[in-house]
């Protein structure tokens, strides 16, 4: 069975101001869901139900086709890029890539880690504490942390951020490569950071 | 990741994972073991000053040691929980790991914290202060002992819920201070018994409050905290 | 409405019978109460200081296990009867511990003697006080629920340790404490004449039910508060 992503009547509010309500959608193995809308039209807010770290409000997100999951095949899942997701500065760039494989509960295998920092050509700062990285760099290096697992669902926010020509070169080239093999979504409210989906949420619409 | 591993595997992998970026961060940082030893220093030499030379009876001065110890870990207990709130790390760690595992690592970093702080104000209390005896030293091991890993476990529960509120700082010990108190009452009980040098056996009812006091509120914490945890 | 009718009848002869019906040496007749040498009087207390007291343990587990049912389903009006409780225990928690520091100051010679059953007030009294410390801490409604419910449950599983650790540790003057001579324990045994447990058990109904009724109008307008508040 394919794998895919559920909502069923999400909604959310802070403090009873509603961010968004019924949001029903739903997408499959080798498609991409496009989350649109404006500043403040809670692309974010989401996102982070999407990938489990928000409890909506009311309703639910729903995986088929995935197996039976626990508490850490279910987080395997996901592989998330945002601007609001931090990284543990004081350590290097391999250090977090070990990190976050063993928070995964997994043996971190170094050489692929190193393939995925050439990868977003960042091997030359492997050793360099993160602190000392710029925005692009940083953003470059969430790519790394995402993809290190093989996530079966890729979720971008504001994918461009910070990223020079080159960068953005190399996420188009993600970004294809995943709808080859599992699930995309892409939050955004520039059109022009991608190239196809199959299915939308416009939170403008709703707001 | 070709070998199946079991699940259990991976949860003591992740809440080593925890455990062991904390103690390397605050190796690197030492954030909150320079609080510590400096509040544990102060504290002491304060008491030094007030006394005066002149002392005190074993029963005020037993009290006296855990009031440094209940304060010390007041300063640098919560660290573990406030720096991921306040660095935006929480979200990283949401995604990347089960609450079970975060709580489990963080308990760990914080009873090796805590026995470390516990560890510090005894000896430098035995060296300093004057008229603090201990006759019954099985009895005092037993209490500084259990004493710290009680400490631990509320006050990293504790931790977990003023990281959430707007006032980490002031917050900590008033919400930590009426859970703290059937334990800290023990404790001081339990080291008077071991000035007084008690046998072993009349200390037998406080060390069971002592235990399952860490019992109860270990579990409590790990059924409850994924709800503290997650947004 | 029939509750506040039956509210209003029962207390009314509690505070009546209470405070009303003689005490005199050698009861002679239904209504009389014993005295007990010592204390004449200032026995009255037992009416109206051991229902208060009641009252705020009971609103104290009362907003434990609305905690615990807003954490399994995250609805609102749980979190407010949980608030609401808790504010009628701190209240009640007050009145508990003013009257009886008044009454200890006349009969025991001071305002405050650390007795077991002091300190267990003076414990809840500091564990209301953290838990509206949190609240005020919190901004957002959903966390400010949550992080509430669960301190106040971790906080109900750590105070019964009390029973066991005073006591150890200190005797009391309080009847069923260490060192009483009718025998120590939790459960005291009243040593009260038939018409004074008849007034007194009608004492500790009326204040559960005065405690139901103030609870119900509490959350009443903290609901309607609530859906009149501007939202965000």
């Amino acid at each position: 069975m394919a794998l895919r992503l559920v909502t069923h009547g999400l909604r959310k509010a802070f403090n009873r101001r509603i961010v968004f309500e019924n949001i029903d959608t739903s997408v499959s193995e080798g498609e991409t869901l496009l989350i649109a809308g404006r500043n403040g039209s809670g692309k974010s807010t989401l996102v982070k139900i999407l990938c489990d770290v928000l409890s909506p409000s009311q309703g639910s997100v729903d995986i088929t086709g995935a197996g039976p999951l626990n508490a850490f095949t279910r987080k395997a899942l996901f592989g998330l890029v945002s601007p609001y997701l931090q990284l543990y500065d004081e350590f290097s760039a391999m250090e977090n890539l070990q990190l976050a494989a063993a928070l995964r509960g997994l043996h971190g295998d170094a050489r692929i880690h190193e393939e995925l920092l050439a990868r977003v050509a960042l091997d030359p700062k492997r050793a360099d504490p993160v602190h000392g990285f710029s925005s692009g760099m940083k953003q470059r290096l969430k790519y790394a942390l995402a993809l290190a697992h093989h996530p079966r669902i890729l979720i971008l926010d504001e994918p461009m951020s910070n990223l020079d020509a080159d960068g953005m070169t190399i996420v188009r080239g993600i970004m294809t490569e995943q709808r080859t093999r599992g699930i995309l979504v892409v939050a955004t409210n520039d059109l022009s950071d991608i190239d196809v989906h199959e299915r939308k949420v416009d939170l403008n619409v709703r707001a | 990741m070709s070998v199946r591993e079991t699940t259990t595997l991976r949860w003591i992998r992740a809440s080593l994972a925890v455990f062991l970026k904390d103690w390397r961060s605050e190796l690197r940082t030492r954030y909150a073991m320079s609080a510590l030893v400096m509040f544990v220093v102060t504290t002491i030499s304060i008491i030094l000053f007030s006394l005066g030379g002149e002392g005190a009876s074993p029963e005020v001065l037993a009290g006296m040691l855990w009031v440094v110890i209940f304060f010390a870990a007041m300063s640098g207990l919560s660290r573990t929980f406030v720096m991921e709130e306040e660095r935006g790390t929480g979200m990283t760690l949401q995604l990347l790991t089960p609450p079970g595992a975060v709580f489990a690592g963080k308990l760990l970093f914080n009873l090796v914290l805590g026995a470390g702080l516990t560890l510090l104000t005894v000896v430098l209390y035995a060296f300093f202060i004057n008229g603090f005896i201990v006759r019954t030293l099985s009895i005092f091991l037993l209490t500084i002992a259990l004493g710290s890993v009680g400490l631990a476990a509320a006050s990293t529960i504790i931790a977990a819920i003023i990281a959430r509120a707007n006032t980490k700082g002031t917050l900590y010990p008033v919400l930590s201070f009426p859970i703290l108190l059937p334990l800290l009452m023990t404790v001081i009980n339990a080291t008077r018994l071991a000035s007084d040098g008690a046998p072993l056996g009349e200390a037998a009812g406080e060390f069971q409050i002592l235990i399952s006091y860490i019992v109860v509120v270990i579990t409590v914490s790990t059924l409850l905290f994924e709800y503290i945890w997650k947004d | 409405m029939t509750l506040r009718i039956l509210l209003g009848v029962l207390l009314t002869l509690v505070i009546v019978a209470a405070l009303g019906l003689p005490m005199v040496q050698h009861p002679q007749h239904w209504y009389e109460f014993p005295s007990i040498p010592g204390l004449e009087e200032k026995a009255r207390i037992i009416f109206f200081h051991v229902p208060t007291a009641w009252l705020s343990v009971m609103a104290f587990i009362t907003s434990m296990i609305y905690g615990i049912r807003y954490l399994r389903r995250k609805d609102p009006m749980d979190d407010l009867t949980s608030a609401s409780a808790a504010g009628l225990g701190l209240l009640f928690c007050v009145l508990a511990t003013v009257t009886g520091a008044i009454w200890a100051k006349f009969n025991w010679g001071s305002y405050w003697n650390w007795d077991p059953r002091e300190t267990s007030i003076f414990v809840l009294l500091l564990i209301y006080g953290a838990y509206f410390s949190l609240r005020a801490a919190v901004e957002v409604e959903e966390k400010r629920a949550t992080l509430s419910s669960v301190y106040s449950i971790i906080a109900a599983v750590t105070v019964p340790f009390f029973v066991f650790i005073m006591p150890r540790i200190m005797t009391g003057l309080h009847p069923g404490a260490k060192g009483d001579p009718d025998g120590a324990g939790p459960v005291i045994e009243f040593k009260m004449s038939l018409n004074m447990r008849v007034v007194f058990f009608s004492s500790l109904i009326a204040f559960t039910l005065l405690f139901l009724w103030m609870l119900s109008l509490r959350v009443r307008t903290a609901r309607l508060e609530y859906h009149h508040q501007p939202k965000g």
